[in-house]
C-alpha cells in the first residue's frame, strides 16, 4: 500500500467515524443539526422528484382515468336503464296484482287482461285500443273493467286489437243503479271526458258519497260493476229528473292494463225497442 | 319509386298519433300529426303525390278511427287541397303558407267531425267544443308544423332529387 492509498484510507475512516458518531447523536447539538439539515434536504429533493414524477406520469394517468370514467358512465347508464325498466315492471306487476285480486274477488266471471296501446285520434272521441283481438275470444260488446270499476266496452275488434267505447265518451250511455238511494238513473259522458249522471227520479233521496253501480238493463252490461261515485247533485224542481256530477273509480288518464269480460254476451233490445211513432 | 317512403312513414305517423300526440294534451285537445305531416307534405312544390299520401293517410286513420269515414276522407283529402291551393299564391313565405293551410284544415276537419258527430246524435256543446278542443287543437297543430315543415323538405329534396 503506497503513501497515497494510505492517506485516503485514514481520511475515509474519519470521515466515516465522524458521520457514525453523527448519526449515533454522539455529537450532540451538532449532530442534530446535521441530521436535520441532512433530512431537510432529502424532503426537498423527494419532493421535488415526486413533482417531476408526476409530472412525467400525469398526462398517462388522465388517458387511463378518461377511459375508465368513460367506462363507468356507460355503466351507470346501463344501470339506470335496467332501474327504469325494473320500475315499470313492478308498475306492471303491482297493477297485474290487482287486477288478479278482482278476478279472484269475482270469479263469476272470466276475464282476459289487455294493455292499453293507443286512443282514438280524433279529439272528440273517447276511445282506447288494446292489444287483444277475436284470436284471443275478444267479441263486440263485451264489458271492460279495471280492479277499480268500468272503463267501457268493445266497441270493434280485429284479430290481434280491439277498440274500446269508454264510458267518458261522449256518444256513451250506461244504465246505472245509485245503491244508497236505491235508484236508477243514466250515466253519460262528455266531450270533455267528466261523467254525469242524469234521469235520477225526483223522488229519489240522493247524496254526495253515494256509489254508483251498472243496473244490467238493457244487456250491455252486467249488473254491479262499480262505475264511481256522486259528487254533486243539481236538483230543480222545474225539472222532470235530477242531474249529478260523477267522480268515476278509474283514472282514465292512466289506463295500461285492463280486462275484458269474456264471458258476458251483451244482448241486442233493438228488436223490442217500439218503432219511432210515424206521423 | 322513392314515394314507397310514404306506406312505412305514414303507417309509424299515425302509430305515433295513436300512441304518443293523443296523450299530450292541452286541455281536451290534441295535435293532428297526419294532418300536419300530409299539409307540409302537399305544400312543398316538387311533390306530385299529395294525393296519394292523402288517400294513404285516409286508409291508415280510418282504420283505427271510430271516426266516420267520410269524415275521415273529407279532412285529409281537404288538407291536400288547401295546401295545393295556397302552394302557388304564398310561394314566398313558405312557413306562413304551412301555418295558414294548418290553420285552415283543422278547422276544416273538426268542423266536420263536429257536424257528423251531432248529426249522428252525439251531444256536443258547441262552447266546450270551441273552447276545450277545436282551439288547443289549432294551437298544438301550428306549433307541430314548423318542425315538420323543414323536415318534409328534406324529405321532398330526397324523393325528388334535382336533375343536373
Amino acid at each position: 500500500m503506497n503513501s497515497r492509498s494510505l492517506q485516503t484510507t485514514i481520511i475515509f475512516l474519519v470521515i466515516g467515524g465522524i458521520l457514525v458518531l453523527a448519526f449515533s447523536g454522539a455529537l450532540g447539538s451538532a449532530s442534530r443539526g446535521f441530521t436535520a439539515a441532512l433530512a431537510d434536504v432529502q424532503t426537498w429533493i423527494s419532493g421535488r422528484f415526486l413533482g417531476f414524477q408526476d409530472f412525467i406520469t400525469a398526462p398517462r394517468d388522465i388517458v387511463s382515468l378518461r377511459s375508465r370514467n368513460a367506462e363507468l358512465e356507460a355503466q351507470v347508464s346501463q344501470l339506470q336503464a335496467q332501474v327504469i325498466e325494473l320500475q315499470q315492471r313492478v308498475s306492471e306487476t303491482e297493477i297485474l296484482a290487482a287486477l288478479v285480486d278482482f278476478s279472484r274477488a269475482n270469479p263469476e266471471s272470466a276475464y282476459k287482461a289487455a294493455s292499453v296501446i293507443g286512443r282514438d285520434p280524433s279529439p272528440f272521441l273517447h276511445y282506447v285500443i288494446i292489444n287483444r283481438g277475436s284470436n284471443d275470444g275478444i267479441r263486440r260488446g263485451m264489458p271492460v273493467v279495471t280492479n277499480q270499476g268500468l272503463v267501457g266496452r268493445i266497441d270493434a275488434v280485429i284479430a290481434d286489437a280491439a277498440r274500446v267505447q269508454l264510458i267518458t265518451d261522449p256518444g256513451s250511455s250506461v244504465n246505472v243503479y245509485l245503491r244508497d238511494a236505491q235508484t236508477s238513473a243514466v250515466l253519460n259522458g262528455s266531450v270533455t271526458g267528466d261523467v254525469s249522471l242524469d234521469l235520477i227520479s225526483q223522488n229519489a233521496t240522493v247524496q254526495a258519497g253515494d256509489l254508483i253501480l251498472t243496473s244490467g238493463l238493457g244487456g250491455g252490461y252486467p249488473a254491479d260493476l262499480i262505475i264511481g261515485k256522486i259528487v254533486t247533485l243539481r236538483v230543480l224542481e222545474f225539472e222532470l229528473f235530477q242531474q249529478a256530477t260523477v267522480q268515476p273509480a278509474v283514472d282514465f288518464s292512466r289506463l295500461e292494463i285492463v280486462l275484458v269480460i269474456t264471458n258476458f254476451r251483451p244482448v241486442d233490445i233493438a228488436p223490442l225497442e217500439p218503432e219511432s211513432a210515424s206521423p | 319509386m322513392r314515394n314507397i317512403i310514404a306506406f312505412p312513414l305514414l303507417a309509424l305517423t299515425v302509430i305515433l298519433q295513436s300512441a304518443v300526440v293523443s296523450q299530450v294534451r292541452l286541455l281536451s285537445g290534441y295535435a293532428d300529426l297526419p294532418l300536419v305531416l300530409l299539409a307540409v307534405w302537399a305544400l312543398q312544390k316538387q311533390v306530385k303525390s299529395a294525393w296519394h299520401w292523402g288517400a294513404l293517410t285516409c286508409l291508415f286513420v280510418g282504420f283505427i278511427s271510430k271516426m266516420p269515414i267520410v269524415v275521415v276522407v273529407a279532412s285529409y283529402l281537404g288538407t291536400v287541397f288547401f295546401a295545393q291551393l295556397l302552394q302557388k299564391r304564398v310561394w314566398q313565405a313558405p312557413l306562413l303558407a304551412a301555418f295558414s293551410v294548418v290553420f285552415a284544415s283543422v278547422l276544416f276537419s273538426q268542423a266536420l267531425s263536429y257536424a257528423a258527430l251531432r248529426f249522428l246524435g252525439v251531444p256536443l256543446p258547441l262552447k266546450d267544443v270551441v273552447g276545450l278542443i277545436v282551439l288547443p287543437s289549432l294551437l298544438l297543430n301550428i306549433l307541430l308544423a314548423i318542425p315538420l315543415y323543414a323536415l318534409m323538405r328534406d324529405l321532398a329534396h330526397w324523393v325528388y332529387p334535382v336533375e343536373e
